[in-house]
This record gives structure tokens, C-alpha cells and sequence, in this order.
């Protein structure tokens, strides 16, 4: 399946794009028709009356456990306080100082299991604070007035090339880029944001939106995108270009290459049409105007970790019946339980301690999918039983995109394929090469890839700043 | 960025948020640990011959779920060493030769008030604050808000202190007065060289019903304190408000004090007049830290208006402080719902009805319903307006305000839980400005309905 229609590759694809005059231009890119244009927005945007109310609910605690559950550190009472203060540009301040990532964060971060999840209101058994909306809140209406809320240190003349546009990348060019720094990011699909603009719920984000808060990112300071750019291990044309060069070219190197392509079952069946890898599906949900998905009645969807929620969720609100396929119990399940609940609520069917072991066809077309009874995860003899349907989403892990990191001498993987760093720095084996977000920790949430990216552009900063500070100062 | 910084009385501050003499200014230790966050000054608490202090010492007034609206105290001045004080005073302006550090002193005699001036100035003090203000337990000494409240005894100690002081004199007045402008003159007459105020409210918070004793309690009994914390801005803002509009006594700055826990509440005082301002209670209940919001938000309000510095905002509100009887009478005001905010409590109706003038309307009654409920004045029609805000439940009726009647009070407004949800509308009355001071001066004041008394004795002046 192709990552975006044709039609949107020939907008934006390998063309240099950095923002001017605050022209939408990433935004500008994306077609009208696309599918997540129907899905509502779970948590929209406060209005100032209910952001004002929610956060004179805050206790404005010290020592605050939401900080301490926040990847970034985000001070988190202290931007409530400034909220019910209508201080909103300094709230905004405080989230972005901490996380320049800090709106989509407010909308895709799971605050459930993070912030809002150790707010002292649920030890008082009362409802959290409800901290991602506030967060939103403050960055968005800031940002909407008046998006000039920091200033750029002077040129340093030091060059980074940050590899992957996904959340990682961003937050490493940001920060580095407000630091004085000059920071190139290489992109090989034709949009950046990785995941988080294909891959996050609807509901919760749309593609523009991350695109947006990009161009305020990219505005911060001396930052080029390249998109539609591949690093590889050698240059084999116009849209590759080889580590050794990067290398070379550049001071320091960051590498966030997020995940690689869906896995597959290998069963009978799966190929073909009618069979989608899960990331590949809602990449053009998100972004491609010519998904159809008006043919589909029924879908399984295979897998039970918060990417199988999300697509059993995102296909139940679109009207589908749709039967999550798990191949051990619910208590197993690697998803959250508050999605699993809301994707429920919104229809979706889970079947635990089932496994696929063929995909049925007639006339190409999937009408079914065999599903065999399991054991400890394990297909086991008898009781099998065909669901039919005509959509199978295929949720069970994605591959690694990590091989090329080896192009960069010093760099080494671990057995599962990640990248290794130190864990204060995210420095790797080379001492110019830095790395962190997904393709580090194997598959995590947007703020980790943004706290890695923190971390390493810290380290970068140093080492930059030591390479030029005098002998002996 | 705006300029935060000041000139009060000659000292410089790096901005004008300071601590007021209080437990948070009370040691070394904690004065360097606020500076450290940013406040821009501290005035130590007061010293003076030590005294002992009780326990226990506070009360707070809660409002529904609002804790420590208001606080009141029954403490006294420092209860440490006089050398100890001295020792950390001079220990933070050597390390903070920049910051504004303020010695706050209340003594008896002349001789006491020369003695303690000299001692505090040379340790480096950048000015002094004369504490005529405290309510309690010192005033009963002859000190404190009892002199104060005594014009002439606080123009002739302030007079001692102007004599012999080499570093600016700032008098802090009590608000336990009649009419603030007395002392505020006094002040004037006396030489010194600027004005804090408010200090703390006469108060008892509460009384425990089990033991009938007053709070906060010491042992059997208790004594009044002193009332300080968001509730008693009103005070200081009119307080303040009184003095920057006098022509004399303006000329003096002022360092404004009493309730500030917000950018906003320093901007407002700034507005009316402060060049300076002092907090204590909002340091009480939240820490120091508050003063990173304070410092963010005054800049961003600054640059958002176009000012460049702290000068440029102060006292624009004092000219807008008019008598009552420079208003204009022919202004009119209604109230105005937003079907999209409204949530349908109904409490505007309720408060409309009850307290205030009947015109707020419940949709769909019968003229029967509406007269038994109370109403007088029935408008030909009340529309049904439905609850437009997202998620509203279906049958959510917004109320409906008759603007024939509604007399534009801002009850309505006050009471409604939805920020912004009603707003007061500026209606044209049709008719010329025209305030009672006009209509005196035409003798043209008198509003018909009145005591037959009254309308005897004008006619009588009006034949004289
Ligand atoms: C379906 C789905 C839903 C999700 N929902 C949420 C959510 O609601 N909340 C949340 O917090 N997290 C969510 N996540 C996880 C989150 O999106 C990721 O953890 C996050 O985006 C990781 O950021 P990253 O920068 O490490 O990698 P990515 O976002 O994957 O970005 C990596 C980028 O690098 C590019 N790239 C890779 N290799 C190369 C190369 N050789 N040359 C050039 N470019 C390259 C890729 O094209 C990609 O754009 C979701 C993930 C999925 C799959
Ligand atoms: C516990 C306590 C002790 C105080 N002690 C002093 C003092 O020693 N000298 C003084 O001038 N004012 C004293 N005050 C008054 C404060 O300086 C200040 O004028 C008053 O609290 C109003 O400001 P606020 O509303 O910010 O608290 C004290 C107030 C409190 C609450
Ligand atoms: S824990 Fe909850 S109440 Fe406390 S500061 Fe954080 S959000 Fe506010
Ligand atoms: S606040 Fe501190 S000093 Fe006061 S009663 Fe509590 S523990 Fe004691
Ligand atoms: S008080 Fe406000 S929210 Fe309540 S009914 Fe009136 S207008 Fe609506």
C-alpha cells in the first residue's frame, strides 16, 4: 500500500519547504476528502470560562506527583496557576520551556496513566485534574494570538541533521535551534511528524493540526525540512543520501527513525487485498483522500495493544462492526484499559483467546478470517470458527526501521533491533551520533520521543558548546 | 519586553514586587531564597524591642471551597534578637546589593526611634518603613495603628524619623480609620518621604462554639487580630485609591499592600496609583514561587498594551475615580445572556428575583405562572430560547432578561457560575450626559415621591 495518494506526494515531495511569513504551507499540503475529516474531536479545545473553572480546581501542589509522572517534567502546576491567573502566555511558556511539543502533547498524550493519573484528586477520590485540556488550552490559545514566545539565541554556526521528522527530531531541531544552532531535518515520507500526524487517533489529533504546530516549530529558529529524503547506508539516487556524508557535512548527528512497517501473520490468506497492516491503514485514514472505506461492513482487527484499539475504535465510529481479535485475555492485553472501555462504548467487539489461522477469500475478495481457539497465547486443535468479514487489520507490532543507524560507525543495536545509548545523554557508540524516541525504547508514546529529544539535544548543546569554548575554559 | 523596574523615593528596585514585613520576611535565609525566585524587594518584619508571640497565632475565613480567602493574625512584631536581625540584614544586602531591602521599625521614644534608625541604616538598609499600623497588641502600647490613627502624634514621630534618618522614610498606615485622607495628610505634613498601605483589618475571624471562644484560640481565650488576604483588596485598593487622587498627598508614591496574589492585582493597584507593591498572604498560603507568574504576566500585560515600563501604567485609573456625583446618570447598562454559554441554573433568575428588579424570565410560563411566581411587569413576550452550548441536554432553557426592566445592576452577571456568559450591553438612553452635580447646580435636584418635609424646607431656602 502506498504511504500517501500520488496526488499529495506530487505537493510536497522532495522540495526544501520552511516556513514564510507564517504562511500555512504544510498545512496548505494536505488534500481535502480525507477520512479523519469526519471523526469528531474527543476532547476539543476549552473555552476560556471552562479553562478558567477547571484549573481554580487545582491545589497548585509542591512537589507535585503530575510532575513527576510527566516525561518532560512539564511544570504542571505552575502553568494551571497561570491559567486562573489569565496568564495563558506564561502557562504556555511554562508547558513549551519543558516540551515544545506540548500541544499535540495535550492532546495524544495518555494523561490517564501519566499527569492526570497521579493527580492528588484521585487519592481523594475525586475526578483528576484534567490536565491535557488545560494544557491544550494554554498552548493553543497563546500560540493563536501571538506564536513569537521565544527568542533565538545568535548563529553559533554549528550544524545538526536530525534523521525522521517524528516527534524526536522535532524536539532535538527545536531546542537546538533556540540555541543558536542551524538544524537540517531529513524526512523520507512526504509530510513530517511522523507517527504523530499518521499515526494518532483522529479523535484525538488530525494530520493538520500536528502540521501545524510543525510550522510553529520549524519558525523557532534556523531550521530546514527535507522531506521526501532518505538516509541511507549509500546514496542511490536524488531522495537517498549516505550516512558518511551526513557525517562529514554535519557536527552532530540525532537519529530518530521511529518504527518500520507493520508486521504480518503469516498465514494462508493475508496477501492481497483486503488485509491491511494497521499503521499503514491509519496513515491513510489520516491523510489519503482516496481510502475508501465505505465497502466495509465488518473488520477484525488483530492484535491487543493501544495501535489494535485505536484502529477497532477509529473503524467502529465510522459505522463499521468491528471484532477485536486477542490471542490471550483481556488482564493480558497490552493496551489501556480507559481505551479499550471507550472503544467498547463506541461498539467495537473484543474476542479474547482467539488467533487467526487464515484469512478465507472468494474471488480474491477476504470474506472471512478462521480464527482458532489459543492457550497461553498458542493456537490449540479444535473449536475453530470462521468470522466473516471483509477488512482484516493486522495490529501485532511493527518491524524495525533501525538497520541503516549501523551505516554510522560506532552505532550498535541491541537483540530486539534498538538502538543502544547511554541513558543520561542518549548518546550511542559514535560520539557524534545521538538517538532516542521509538526506534530507543521499541515503541512508546509521542512525550518519551520528546524527552529523549530533550535529553540529547542537552547533551548536543554541551558537547557543541565545549568544542568551541577556549583550552582550559 | 517592558521595563519592570521602579524609583521609589529614590530607590531603585529591580521590580516592584516586595515582600511585606511579615513572617515570609522574617530571617535572612528566607529573604535570599525570594530573591532568589525574583521578588524585587523585602520589607523585614518590623523590629523594635523583642516581644514574645503566642501560639496559636492565625485564623482564616474559607470561602465554599476557597481556603484562606481571608487571614488574620494575632502576632506581634519580631521576636528575635535585635543583633540577629541586623547580622542577616547586612548579610543580604552584601549579597544582594541590587534587590531593596527595607527595615520595617516600630519603637516608643524618641530616643528608642534615633537609636534603631541609626543601627538599621548601618547595616545598609536601602529605606525604612515606620509600621503605624499594626492593630493589635502593640497599639494597646501606645504604638503601632495608635499612632496611626492619631494624625498628630503620626506627624510628630514621622517627623523624629524624617530628622534623622538618611535613607528615604516610608510611613505604613493602618486602614482602621474613619477617613484615610487624616493621616494620609499627616504624612504629608510631616516630611517623610513616601506611604505603605494597607496594614492589617481590626478583626475576629470566628467563634469556636463548643468552648465559646473566639479563633484562633490561646488556651481559654482569644484576642482580635488582624484581617489580611484577597478579601481585603477592596479596602486597600479605595484606601490607596483616596490618597493618589488627593492633590497633595499624591505627590508622595505609595507602596500599595493588601490582598495581592496576582499580576493583575499588582496592576490594578499600579493603575490606581502604587509605584510599589507588598504581599504577604498570597506568599503564606502558595510560597515564594508565586512571583514568577506576578513578574510574566505584568510584562505580557504591558506589552500588550504598548507600555514600556511600569511609569507608563501608573495612575492611568486615577483619574477615573470620580465622586459619585460626577457619574452620569443618563449611562444605561443591560444584562445580555449567551445562549451558548449558558449551562440553565437559573441562578441569575433567582438572584434577579429576589435581589434585584424582577425582569429576568423563565421561558415557557403562562403569564398566571409568572405573576404567581412574583413577577410584576410581564413582557407581551417571552421567547423560548434553547441552550445552544454543545451538550446541552435537550429542554435546557436559557433565561430571558427584559430589558425594558432590567436597571443594569450586574447581579446577574455576578452570580452566573459561566464566566462570560452574561455580559452587561451598553443601550443608548436616548438622553443627554448628565450627572446630579449638574442637577444641583440647576436646582434641579430632587427626585419627586419624597418627605413632605423635605420639599417644605427647599421652598422655604428657595424664598430666603
Ligand atoms: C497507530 C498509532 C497511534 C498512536 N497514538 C499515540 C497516542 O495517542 N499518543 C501517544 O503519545 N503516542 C501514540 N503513538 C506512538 C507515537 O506516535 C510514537 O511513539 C512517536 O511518534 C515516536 O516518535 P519518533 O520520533 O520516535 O518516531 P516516529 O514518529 O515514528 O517518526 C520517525 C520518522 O522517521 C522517518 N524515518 C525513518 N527512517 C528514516 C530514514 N532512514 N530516513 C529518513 N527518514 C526516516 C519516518 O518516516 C518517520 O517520519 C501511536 C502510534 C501508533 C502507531
Ligand atoms: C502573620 C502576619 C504578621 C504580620 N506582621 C507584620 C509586621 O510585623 N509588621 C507590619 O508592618 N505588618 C505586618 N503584617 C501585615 C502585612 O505586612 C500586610 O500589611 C498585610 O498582611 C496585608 O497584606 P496581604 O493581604 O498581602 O497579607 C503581618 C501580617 C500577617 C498575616
Ligand atoms: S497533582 Fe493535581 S491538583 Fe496537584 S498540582 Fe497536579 S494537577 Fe494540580
Ligand atoms: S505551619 Fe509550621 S509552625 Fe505553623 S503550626 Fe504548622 S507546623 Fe507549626
Ligand atoms: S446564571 Fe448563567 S448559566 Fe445560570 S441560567 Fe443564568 S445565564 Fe444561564
Amino acid at each position: 500500500m502506498s504511504d500517501v495518494s500520488d496526488a499529495m506526494k506530487g505537493a510536497v515531495a522532495g522540495t526544501a519547504a520552511k516556513g514564510r511569513d507564517g504562511a500555512p504551507f504544510l498545512v496548505a499540503a494536505l488534500s481535502p476528502g480525507r477520512t479523519e475529516e469526519r471523526y469528531e474531536d474527543k476532547h476539543p479545545r476549552y473555552t476560556e470560562a471552562e479553562a478558567v473553572t477547571e484549573a481554580n480546581r487545582c491545589l497548585y501542589c509542591v512537589d507535585a506527583p503530575c510532575i513527576k509522572a510527566c516525561p518532560t517534567e512539564i511544570d504542571i502546576p505552575t502553568f494551571i496557576h497561570k491559567i486562573s491567573t489569565g496568564n495563558v502566555r506564561g502557562a504556555a511558556r511554562t508547558i513549551l520551556t519543558a516540551n515544545l511539543l506540548g500541544q499535540s502533547c495535550g492532546q495524544v498524550c495518555p494523561v490517564e496513566v501519566l499527569c492526570a493519573g497521579s493527580c492528588v484528586y484521585n487519592t481523594w477520590d475525586r475526578d483528576p485534574i484534567r490536565i491535557g485540556r488545560l494544557q491544550r488550552y494554554a498552548v493553543e490559545t497563546a500560540l493563536e494570538k501571538n506564536p513569537a514566545l521565544f527568542q533565538k539565541k545568535a548563529p553559533t554556526g554549528k550544524r545538526i541533521a536530525c534523521i525522521g521528522a517524528g516527534p524526536a527530531s522535532l524536539a532535538v531541531a527545536g531546542w537546538l535551534a533556540l540555541e543558536g544552532h542551524r538544524a537540517v531535518i531529513f524526512e523520507r515520507k512526504p509530510l513530517p511528524g511522523g507517527l504523530n500526524t499518521l499515526g494518532v487517533a483522529p479523535y484525538k489529533m488530525k494530520a493538520d493540526e500536528s502540521l501545524g504546530e510543525i510550522e510553529w516549530l520549524l519558525s523557532l529558529g534556523d531550521i530546514e525540512l527535507r522531506h521526501g529524503v532518505s538516509v541511507a547506508a549509500e546514496a542511490r539516487g536524488p531522495h537517498e543520501i549516505a550516512a558518511r556524508s551526513l557525517l562529514e557535512e554535519y557536527d552532530a548527528v540525532f537519529l530518530g527513525l521511529g518504527l518500520g512497517d507493520d508486521s504480518q501473520l503469516n498465514i494462508p490468506g493475508e496477501e492481497g487485498e483486503g488485509v491491511v497492516g494497521a499503521v499503514a491503514f491509519v496513515e491513510r485514514l489520516k491523510v489519503d483522500p482516496a481510502l475508501a472505506v465505505e465497502g466495509v461492513r465488518r473488520a477484525a482487527v488483530i492484535g491487543g495493544g493501544n495501535t489494535a484499539l485505536d484502529v477497532a475504535h477509529e473503524l467502529a465510529l465510522l459505522g463499521v462492526d468491528v471484532s477485536l481479535i486477542y490471542r490471550r485475555g483481556r488482564a493480558a492485553m497490552t493496551g489501556y484499559a480507559h481505551e479499550l472501555d471507550s472503544a467498547r462504548v463506541d461498539g467495537a467487539r473484543l474476542v479474547e483467546d482467539r488467533a487467526p489461522v487464515e484469512v478465507l477469500r472468494e474471488d480474491g475478495r477476504v470474506v472471512g478470517v478462521r480464527l482458532a481457539r489459543t492457550e497461553g497465547g498458542r493456537p490449540v486443535a479444535g473449536g475453530e470458527e470462521v468470522l466473516p468479514v471483509d477488512l482484516v487489520a493486522v495490529s501485532i507490532g511493527q518491524s524495525r526501521a533501525t538497520q541503516v543507524a549501523l551505516a554510522f560507525e560506532g552505532v550498535a543495536l541491541d537483540g530486539r533491533g534498538r538502538l543502544l545509548v547511554d541513558e543520561a545523554t542518549g548518546r550511542t557508540g559514535n560520539p557524534r551520533v545521538w538517538s532516542g524516541g521509538d526506534c530507543v525504547n521499541g515503541g512508546d508514546l509521542v512525550v518519551t520521543a520528546v524527552a529523549d529529544g530533550k535529553r540529547a539535544a542537552r547533551s548536543i548543546h554541551a558537547a557543541l558548546v565545549d568544542a568551541t569554548s577556549p583550552a582550559g575554559a | 519586553m517592558a521595563d519592570l523596574s521602579i524609583d521609589f523615593a529614590g530607590i531603585k528596585s529591580p521590580n516592584p514586587f516586595w515582600l511585606a514585613s511579615a513572617p515570609p520576611a522574617n530571617t535572612g535565609d528566607q529573604v535570599m531564597r525570594a530573591f532568589d525566585v525574583g521578588w524585587g524587594g523585602a520589607v523585614w518584619k518590623t523590629l523594635g524591642n523583642p516581644i514574645v508571640n503566642v501560639s496559636s497565632r492565625f485564623w482564616a475565613n474559607d470561602y465554599g471551597s476557597t481556603r484562606m480567602m481571608g487571614l488574620n493574625n494575632i502576632e506581634l512584631i519580631t521576636d528575635r534578637p535585635l543583633d540577629v536581625n541586623l547580622r542577616e540584614m547586612r548579610e543580604v544586602k552584601r549579597r544582594y546589593p541590587k534587590h531593596t531591602l527595607i527595615a520595617s521599625l516600630m519603637v516608643d521614644t524618641k530616643e528608642e526611634w534615633r537609636e534603631i534608625i541609626k543601627k538599621v541604616e548601618d547595616v545598609g538598609v536601602d529605606g525604612l518603613e515606620l509600621n503605624f499600623g499594626c492593630p493589635h497588641g502593640m497599639c494597646e502600647r501606645g504604638m503601632g495603628s495608635a499612632v496611626g490613627a492619631e494624625p498628630k502624634v503620626l506627624q510628630e514621630i514621622a517627623g523624629w524619623a524624617v530628622d534623622c534618618a538618611r535613607t528615604p522614610v516610608i510611613i505604613k498606615l493602618t486602614p482602621n480609620v474613619g477617613d484615610i485622607v487624616e493621616p494620609g495628610e499627616a504624612v504629608e505634613r510631616s516630611g517623610a518621604h513616601a506611604i505603605s498601605l494597607i496594614n492589617t483589618v481590626k478583626s475576629i475571624m470566628a467563634v469556636d462554639l463548643d468552648r465559646m471562644v473566639p479563633l484562633p484560640r490561646v488556651g481559654g481565650a482569644s484576642t482580635n487580630g488582624g484581617y489580611c488576604g484577597p478579601a481585603v483588596k477592596p479596602i486597600a485598593l479605595h484606601m490607596l485609591g483616596e490618597l493618589t487622587r488627593h492633590p497633595k498627598v499624591s505627590r508622595l508614591p505609595i507602596s500599595g499592600i493588601g490582598g495581592i496574589s496576582t499580576w493583575r492585582d499588582a496592576a490594578e493597584f499600579i493603575a490606581l496609583g502604587a509605584t510599589s507593591v507588598q504581599v504577604c498572604t498570597a506568599v503564606m498560603h502558595y510560597g515564594y514561587r508565586i512571583v514568577e507568574d506576578m513578574l510574566e504576566g505584568l510584562s505580557d500585560y504591558l506589552d500588550s498594551q504598548g507600555m514600556r515600563s511600569i511609569e507608563e501604567l501608573r495612575g492611568r485609573a486615577v483619574q477615573n475615580y470620580a465622586h459619585w456625583g460626577d457619574l452620569d446618570l443618563s449611562y444605561r447598562v443591560v444584562a445580555d445572556i449567551d445562549p451558548v454559554k449558558c449551562i440553565g441554573c437559573q441562578l441569575c433568575y433567582v438572584a434577579c428575583m429576589d435581589g434585584a428588579h424582577q425582569c429576568i424570565h423563565l421561558p415557557g410560563r403562562t403569564e398566571e405562572q409568572s405573576r404567581k411566581a412574583g413577577h410584576t411587569h410581564i413582557p407581551a413576550q417571552v421567547p423560548d430560547i434553547v441552550a445552544l452550548g454543545k451538550g446541552a441536554p435537550a429542554g435546557v432553557r436559557v433565561p430571558f432578561v427584559d430589558e425594558e426592566e432590567c436597571i443594569g445592576c450586574n447581579l446577574c452577571a455576578l452570580v452566573c457560575p459561566v464566566s462570560g456568559c452574561i455580559s452587561m450591553k451598553e443601550l443608548p438612553s436616548g438622553k443627554p450626559p448628565e450627572t446630579w452635580n449638574d442637577r444641583v447646580q440647576r436646582g434641579d435636584d430632587v427626585v419627586p415621591g419624597g418627605l413632605d418635609a423635605t420639599a417644605a424646607a427647599r421652598a422655604e431656602r428657595g424664598r430666603a
